[in-house]
């Protein structure tokens, strides 16, 4: 009897790399995302490694429907039931600035969506006494800036629902890990200007893998930049007002 | 599709291109991309292979997934970004390694299959594209299935330099083993002459002969000869790779420091030979395990000559050898092998014969001497290896790879508007007809 993986946001490379290992332990995997040519590559490639199985299925953060299948299909499944969050969207800041009215879907992508779907899966994990949650941030969420604050701040709103799902999981034995990118080094990022304490795909689910184990309940990937964020959210607002970082 | 101007390197770094680098982590941008530039894999061409100084080129490394595996049969198809040694990974513990392994595992799919790659099996199993089922060609935006049967534009692909097209992905025809551990008997061999009969007198699967380039008169060509059989067992993993965290001072890889590091390494080996069992990987990639080994060479870089002669031309090897010697310019890093006559495309490098690759510092006395040897390889009627290769000239190209104008015309219908050309193209002339 395998446990089952669900990785919201499949096709990011994050959660690709992330498909990958969990595949090499033996999980089965539910793929979840929008570009479902995309996803049916990775699934040839989650079988090969070793998954017990792996399925493709349409899910759209902005699209409560398209979560039922999911749910009814992972409920139908043996085993523990997990679940990574590996979807967002960050338009420029600048876009946001000039059309107000794409708050709500930045604010669906990266919070409210996501957030929706596991709300309809906590019970279903309650009830089997175990199993992970895995829900990705940022580190944009620890203090909103001039750059990315809309997009901060549904990471923000995000961060602060998993500490609360955190606080009802555990008591049922379901471990929930918030987990902070800094930058890495993937498509969103090519061809930006440079970016300090950048880590790789790779290396964040290294990270992740290996704060599942020690059950940590916030990691920040890479490492330092829990460093660099204490010390960013301990300026005082006086001052960081008037900063641009 | 964003393009990120860089600088960059073939793993030689010493020739420099700086350009747009666009790398797509989905399939469907290729199509885009095949419009615009040539790819690349991991840049583990030693030269300008790799290169588009000005131009663009597309970094496939994101591309990396299986496609398909059968257990029965040891077909896979993969994107072409994928690593040769990741695939030995995942597959050798399920009793299937890619029939043809190079160097270092970090060679991509698609790398192995522009160059036509050999390894210490090429005696046996030929060369990399003979193991090849399928390409899926990207030309000018129009995806095409490429099979051995697809005569001209197959072996205009297959070590066709990245010139027909971005291959995307490819099925391969992997090897039967036992599992994904490999039992290697070293050997000395005390000088030229031995060393050749045993080459010659060898029949184990994996072979590969690792040569002191600063031995000189009696000693000239002493080496050590390792041999190789996959196996089945239980043994402790790989240790873990370490990184060359900067450029190493110049000193590093001095004559003294080398003819001593020689000496030892041909030492701890001894007269009587011996066994050992080891993970695949320890084998076939030895250099992996130390990452960016190439700043060992500091700043400056360096150059590998590789060349083949004939078996007639034996002789040619060794006086290749005793010249290097004399020179005291080679580092540790030589490689002495005998080579079948197995080969896929018109511009493979493999001829039946024996293969010389040693390592230079990228100083004007080793570019020199570099010059000289490939006129030695071109009168014994040998060739160089253009995934190596960074200092030769157009002139000896024709008489080195007869089937040139195969391959250009070939190339001449897949790339008319000449998108897909690199540095090492332009620098040979390759493509001028």
């Amino acid at each position: 009897m395998s446990d089952t993986w669900i990785i919201l946001g499949a096709t990011s490379s994050i959660a690709r790399a992330f498909a990958r290992e969990i595949s090499a332990t033996g999980a089965g995997v539910v793929l979840a995302g929008r570009d479902m040519a995309d996803l049916a590559a990775t699934e040839a490639d989650c079988l090969a490694r070793g998954a017990a199985y792996a399925k493709s299925m349409a899910f759209d953060a902005r699209d409560t429907t398209s979560f039922d299948a999911i749910l009814d299909f992972v409920g139908g499944q043996a085993g523990m039931l997990n679940a990574t969050v590996f979807v967002g969207s960050m338009p420029d800041q600048s876009e946001i600035d000039s059309d107000p009215s794409m708050i709500a879907g930045v604010v669906t992508d990266s919070f409210t969506g996501p957030a929706n779907f596991l709300q309809r899966l906590a019970p279903m994990m309650e009830e089997r006494g175990g199993g992970a949650v895995v829900g990705v941030g940022s580190v944009a969420g620890d203090r909103g800036r001039l750059g990315n604050y809309v997009y901060g701040a549904a990471k923000a709103g995000f961060a602060t629902y998993l500490s609360g799902l955190r606080n009802r999981l555990g008591r049922e034995g379901v471990h929930v890990m918030t987990v902070k990118p800094g930058p890495v080094d993937t498509a969103m990022t090519w061809g930006l200007d440079s970016m300090p304490f950048m880590t790789t795909p790779d290396g964040a689910v290294a990270d992740i893998l290996k704060g599942l184990r020690k059950k940590r309940n916030v990691i920040y990937t890479a490492g330092i930049w829990r460093l660099v964020m204490f010390v960013i959210r301990s300026v005082p607002e006086p001052i960081f007002k008037k900063l641009s970082i | 599709m964003r393009w990120n101007p860089m600088t960059y390197t073939g793993w030689g770094r010493a020739l420099i291109a700086t350009g747009d680098v666009a790398r797509p982590e989905r399939k469907a941008a290729l199509a885009e991309a095949s419009k615009l530039a040539p790819a690349v894999g991991n840049k583990r061409s030693y030269g300008d292979a790799c290169l588009n100084d000005g131009g663009k080129v597309v970094d496939m490394t994101r591309l990396d997934r299986v496609m398909s595996y059968d257990d029965a049969t040891g077909i896979v198809e993969v994107e072409a970004g994928l690593a040769v040694g990741d695939l030995a990974r995942l597959f050798g513990n399920k009793g299937w390694l890619p029939a043809v392994m190079p160097g270092t595992g970090f060679a991509t799919i698609g790398g192995c299959i522009a160059m036509d790659v050999h390894g210490k099996n090429h005696h046996e199993a030929g060369s990399f594209g003979e193991h090849v089922l399928e390409i899926t060609l990207i030309q000018n935006g129009k995806t095409r299935k490429v099979t051995p049967k697809d005569t001209a534009l197959f072996k205009a692909t297959v070590g066709g330099l990245g010139q027909t097209g971005i291959i995307a992905a490819a099925k391969l025809q992997m090897l039967a083993c036992k599992g994904d551990v490999i039992m290697v008997t070293e050997r000395r061999a005390e000088g030229w002459d031995e060393f050749i009969a045993l080459l010659d007198a060898s029949e184990a699967s994996y072979s590969v002969g690792w040569i002191d380039a600063t031995a000189r008169s009696n000693d000239l060509g002493r080496g050590i000869l390792e041999e190789a059989e996959t196996g089945a067992g239980l043994i402790p993993a790989p240790k873990k790779s370490k990184t060359v965290p900067f450029n190493a001072p110049h000193f590093a890889l001095s004559k003294p420091i080398v003819r001593m590091f020689n000496k030892a390494y041909y030492n701890r080996v001894p007269s009587s030979g011996r066994t050992s069992v080891k993970p695949i990987s320890e084998f076939f990639f030895p250099l992996d395990k130390i990452h960016d080994w190439n700043k060992l060479y500091g700043k400056r870089g360096f150059h590998q000559f590789q060349c083949v002669v004939p078996i007639a031309s034996a002789d040619a090897l060794r006086d290749m050898l005793e010249l290097i010697a004399d020179s005291g310019l080679a580092s540790p890093l030589a490689v002495l092998k005998r080579m079948g006559s197995g080969r896929a495309g018109h511009m493979s490098f493999p001829m039946e014969g024996y293969t010389l690759a040693i390592d230079f510092p990228n100083r004007a006395a080793a570019r020199h001497l570099i010059g000289r040897l490939e006129e030695m390889t071109e009168d014994a009627g040998g060739r160089l290896y253009l995934a190596k290769d960074a200092l030769a000239k157009p002139k000896r190209m024709h008489a080195m790879y007869p089937e040139l104008k195969d391959w250009q015309k070939a190339v001449a219908k897949a790339d008319p508007e000449g998108v897909l050309t690199t540095d090492l193209i332009r620098r040979l002339n390759l493509r001028d007809v």
